[in-house]
């Protein structure tokens, strides 16, 4: 291991309910595909309810790229098709029938694969949507060439879940995986690697990958971070990112010729009771594993972090892109006087609470806003969290009105909106930054479209 | 408590759209949320917010100038018995001093605040807190014998031309405490410069005039000691004139992370090095002054560590930041030292980089736009 690139911006939020290191069974009944988690994607149906499936069969197909389909991650019935306002397609859930039935793609010749013969077997067992490029976070385009793809073997998130342990004793899987994408892109595959706390052998004896090292506050774990420091993304340039979990699903492809979409989920959080990890399917409701397992009160089920997760129902599905589901309370409360108490209890990163005395503190937050929305007036925040060559308010403003040219100028192409997800959390204004950040960028695919 | 808040939850109907007080809303609002923070919760983004507000931010800003105006109180007493000759005890002379603010604080509040809440009834807002500050720093950067009248169009000018019509709190060019100071100093100068106004009634025979006077006329042998400049037994405006209850306030800024430390020591610094300057030239007598006096003496200090640094009129980039104080204090140093009509210069030096902010900032962005095509071209070519 060469250089460490260390990030010094950026800050570790401490939160209660880290997972214990056990994986026990989750035995979830149904799974669930959906369409909001694809970045611009218009479903079009190919079941109905009551079809019959396998693992690996399509369910939709994106309207405007129609070789990208998505495929179910369990055999059994398709048991809903859940629509929302002006028919936009929510989920599709599918009731395992506990076969594991799968569609039989053929394994993979490694050696005699090419570019195209992989893409297509990718394109329809379902396992393309799992590459996204940047800018944008869009599932990637088969005809683009990525100058490099970019796999991330840590997320420094509150709460995150061990990757090390999610891949342990894989190691013949992963390379299998990282050998397909190494065939996709005629530049470099990346992994990278936390230089701390990644120990685990399948990644740090991972072969025909650069392994860069990373040091420092979250999000020094993120895609567009590592991309600044190891391959910038320049107007035009267009860079892939899978997950590590991804990386194993399409190493089983290579090996066992199917679409097994086997997953380990963490379940985190202050109202976790026994907070653990979960084996599983992609999109497995999480039902299993909250019943009797939170606090009784009012909480919030988080699909990912606390920082760029979305809210899902006590009986929602885990998120196509993600491995873990956070439950924190809900902050929906009135507090007395609540910004003049000397706040021993209170997170901030600024110092005007007297938390700031017990830096080591882990917290028990809820979703109160804590105040309400403002002009920006204090400068100078952001920056501090915010571990780029680029100027976050800035760019904020030139988003808000809608400055194509200064959006450009001003780096869009090299950030996305989970990059903000600490300004945000930061932001004395309590303005919803993330939101805007993610609004421009879709502007930007618009424009540039 | 609860009793508190089930009153207000039955109230609250009122004030809302097609209520009877509908056009009391953002009244209401900022009675509201003062007494409890609200109960929102996150709905997109992040799922948790830090727990600081601009509540929080404006009441450490506040605490931060508590000493420099407890000393001013202090002071004015501590100066008007001085003046007559007495010397009555601590209490004494604090009151006295405590008297002759109140009534400026209150009508600085008053006219202040009830423009501001007009405005954000007209545009639907909540009440910014930015004037819980601006409110308390108008009444310490104004002589004690300014007339009420004086103080309170001087604070409806700064909060309607300075802030409200670019669009309020976070948008405003210039410094809106600074502003108030300015109509008065051009608008009324007889009531806020000479030898006169310094002190609460002072009696006839007894120089009022302040460090600044006394260097402007090229009484150097009257100066105060550096110690009496520091420590703030001089006649000046009503909270700016101990270095030391300053710095303290820094100190509470510097530590709650609130204050901007690069503006802060770039001010001092600028000050400083033009003063060094000076000496090194020394074609008269002002220039030959020790150029740590600059910092002690008048509003320096309060200007770089309360007024320089207000973040929405300051420079924005951490660059520009530097540039930004460091001009502030040679401007201020400059002014005092060359101009025959201003025995100050921090006012009219923070007004002055205040305008050239956005334009210091706008170079560092280019600067960073640059780098980012010299990239893209590195890699095209």
């Amino acid at each position: 291991m060469s250089t460490v690139h260390k990030i010094k911006k950026g800050l570790d939020i401490k939160l209660l309910g880290e997972a214990e290191k056990t994986i026990v069974d989750l035995n979830a009944k149904r799974f669930s595909i959906k369409p909001p988690d694809f970045i611009g994607c218009f479903p079009k149906m190919l079941v109905i309810e009551g079809d019959t499936v396998k693992a690996g069969s399509p369910l939709f197909f994106d309207k405007y790229r129609d070789n990208i389909q998505f495929t179910s991650p369990v055999s059994g019935k398709v048991v809903g098709i859940i629509r929302g306002a002006k028919r936009k397609l929510l989920r599709v859930i599918i009731e395992s029938d506990e076969k594991q039935e799968a569609v039989d793609f053929g394994k993979i010749d490694l050696k005699a694969a090419t570019k195209e013969s992989l893409t297509d077997l990718l394109l329809k067992s379902g396992i393309w949507p799992m590459i996204r490029q940047r800018p944008y976070s869009t599932v990637a385009d088969p005809k683009d060439d990525p100058k490099a793809i970019f796999v991330s073997a840590f997320d420094t998130a509150p709460l995150a879940p061990d990757f090390d342990l999610i891949v342990h004793g894989q190691g013949k899987v992963f390379q299998a995986g990282i050998d397909v994408l190494v065939k996709l892109t005629s530049g470099k595959v990346h992994l990278n690697i936390d230089n701390k706390n990644t120990t685990s052998k399948v990644f740090l004896n991972s072969k025909n990958v650069q392994v860069n090292s990373f040091s420092g506050p979250h999000p020094a774990g993120n895609v567009s971070v590592h991309a600044s420091r190891v391959d910038p993304i320049n107007k035009g340039e267009i860079i892939w990112y899978v997950g590590p979990q991804e990386v194993l699903t399409i190493g089983r492809l290579a090996l066992e010729g199917k679409y097994n979409t086997e997953r380990i989920v963490a379940l985190a959080g202050s109202e976790v009771l026994k907070p653990r990890y979960y084996k599983t399917f992609l999109g497995a409701r999480i039902t299993n594993m909250i019943s009797g397992n939170v606090n009784e009160n009012n909480n919030r089920f988080i699909s990912g972090n606390v920082l760029t997760g979305v809210k899902i129902e006590k009986d929602g599905f885990v998120r196509f892109y993600d491995s873990l589901i956070t439950v924190i309370p809900e902050g929906n409360k009135h507090e007395f006087f609540g910004w003049i108490m000397p706040g021993f209890n209170k997170f901030s990163f600024s110092g005007v609470f007297l938390s700031r005395l017990m830096p080591n503190k882990k917290y028990r937050l809820d979703t109160n806003v804590h105040g309400g929305h403002r002009a920006y007036v204090i400068t100078g925040q952001m920056e501090e969290v915010f571990p780029f060559d680029i100027y976050p308010l800035q760019l904020i403003k030139a988003i808000l009105v809608e400055d194509i040219d200064l959006m450009e100028n001003l780096g869009i192409y090299e950030i996305d909106d989970e990059d903000f997800a600490l300004c945000e959390v930061i932001d004395t204004s309590k303005t919803e930054i993330q939101d805007t950040v993610r609004k421009g960028l879709d502007l930007m695919r618009q424009e540039m479209s | 408590m609860k009793a508190l808040r089930n009153f207000l939850d039955k109230q609250k109907p009122h004030f809302e759209k097609g209520g009877k007080f509908e056009k009391l809303n953002s009244m209401f609002d900022s009675v509201e949320t003062l007494m409890y923070v609200p109960d929102t919760v996150t709905k997109k983004g992040a799922h948790i917010r830090d727990a600081i507000d601009m509540k929080r931010t404006m009441i450490v800003v506040f605490i931060a100038l508590l000493p420099a105006l407890f000393f001013g109180m202090w002071n004015i007493g501590y100066q008007h018995f001085l003046s007559i000759g007495e010397s009555p005890d601590f209490w004494t002379m604090f009151f006295y001093g405590f008297l002759k603010m109140l009534p400026i604080i209150i009508i600085s509040y008053g006219v202040g605040l009830g423009i501001e809440i007009l405005f954000a009834q007209i545009r639907n807002h909540e009440v910014a807190e930015g004037f819980f500050v601006t409110g308390l720093l108008i009444p310490m950067i104004v002589p004690p014998e300014t007339p009420l009248w004086q103080v309170a169009l001087a604070v409806a000018f700064a909060v309607i031309f300075g802030k409200e019509v670019f669009g309020g709190s976070g948008m405003n060019i210039l410094n809106p405490a600074l502003l108030a100071r300015a109509f008065l100093f051009f608008a009324y100068p007889s009531d806020i410069s000479g030898d006169k106004v310094w002190i609460a009634d002072k009696a006839d025979a007894f120089s009022g005039a302040t460090p600044m006077g006394d260097a402007l006329v090229g009484n150097f042998d009257n100066l105060p000691s550096v110690f009496d400049m520091f420590m703030g037994f001089i006649p000046g405006s009503n909270g700016e004139t101990s270095t030391l209850m300053i710095l303290i306030g820094a100190i509470i800024l510097l530590a709650t992370g609130i204050g901007n430390w690069r503006v802060m020591l770039t001010v001092f610094a600028g000050g400083y090095v033009m003063g060094l300057l000076f000496n090194l030239w020394g074609l008269n007598e002002y220039m030959d002054l020790p150029a740590h006096y600059h910092l002690v003496m008048g509003g320096f200090a309060f200007g770089a560590v309360f007024m320089a640094t207000d973040p929405v009129t300051a420079a924005q980039t951490k660059k520009g930041m530097y540039i930004y104080g460091f001009l502030i204090g040679m401007i201020a140093v400059l002014i005092r030292v060359f101009n025959p009509a201003y025995p100050e210069g921090v006012m009219l030096a923070i007004l002055l980089m205040n305008v050239f902010a956005p334009l210091i900032d706008h170079y560092v962005i280019e600067a960073n736009i640059k780098r980012r095509l010299k990239r893209l071209k590195a890699v095209t070519s």
